[in-house]
């Protein structure tokens, strides 16, 4: 590969490495700033490149590292008020699609054909709204294991959680996502 | 007998762990009886498919998008 076309490939992977980047760690300038971490990392390392993997694979991997990085290093920080008082909704709206006895308030229903939603462009709009809206602490482990595709125990080891705790942390996660696309884009109720 | 809210718990962690022999079949039983929770299973076991095309889609080979 030539000077210009490592630039050129690096240069086309950058809007998915950002738009990748910013769902996970949620602020526009510390995505820039991982991104352009991940391209001078590359790019410092790009002897250690093999030819027959995709280029687009081998930065992606660098990104993740970064990010997990970075979620290792806000896991060690104090949670801000206003994190606190989102959880606190977050886990009222919860505990809200439950009755007293643990049994749906209001029953769920099911999808209508969600694999035709794969398809379109709208869908991934509001999927990511969706993932954007939950608290920082569910959303950090539900990106480790779904966008960043990690077992729940490197999860725990990297954040210093119990498995419990991750699974407690999942499961929130899951349950407020159900509930934001069965309201913005599966229409219940 | 574990309420809605414990049978997703396990729903959840059945996509990170495996479960026992007995939560899951305490589980089907659930599912058997409970139209909401049978809807959230879906839910969830979509979950799991859209993240993993979103992570493929921004994973791929860069000649394929």
């Amino acid at each position: 590969m030539s000077p210009d076309e490592w630039t050129i490939t690096l240069t086309a992977l950058r809007p998915r490495l950002l738009r990748f980047a910013v769902l996970q760690l949620r602020d526009a300038s510390v995505a820039e700033d991982a991104v352009q971490d991940t391209l001078l990392s590359a790019t410092e390392r790009a002897h250690q490149f093999a030819g027959g993997a995709s280029i687009s694979t081998w930065v992606f991997a660098i990104l993740k590292n970064k990010i997990i990085d970075e979620f290792r290093r806000r896991s060690r920080q104090p949670q801000t008020a206003v994190d606190v008082e989102q959880e606190q909704g977050f886990e009222e709206a919860l505990e809200n699609q439950f009755d007293e006895r643990g049994h749906w308030a209001a029953k769920p229903v099911p999808w209508a054909d969600p694999q035709a939603s794969l398809e379109q462009k709208r869908f991934w709009e509001v999927f990511e709204v969706c993932i954007s809206g939950l608290p920082e602490k569910p959303a950090r482990v539900f990106g480790m294991r779904e966008l960043l595709g990690m077992e729940t125990e490197e999860i725990c080891k990297e954040l210093k959680l119990s498995a419990s705790n991750c699974w407690v942390l999942l499961h929130r996660a899951r349950l407020g996502l159900r509930d934001c696309l069965s309201r913005r884009w599966f229409g219940e109720n | 007998m574990l309420s809605c809210r414990e049978e997703t718990e396990l729903m959840s962690q059945k996509l990170d762990r495996p479960l026992s022999f007995s939560e899951r079949f305490g589980l089907q039983v659930h599912l058997l009886f409970c139209r909401g929770c049978r809807a959230t299973q879906q839910h969830f076991n979509f979950l799991r498919t859209a993240t993993g095309a979103w992570r493929e889609h921004h994973d791929r080979d860069s000649n394929s998008h």
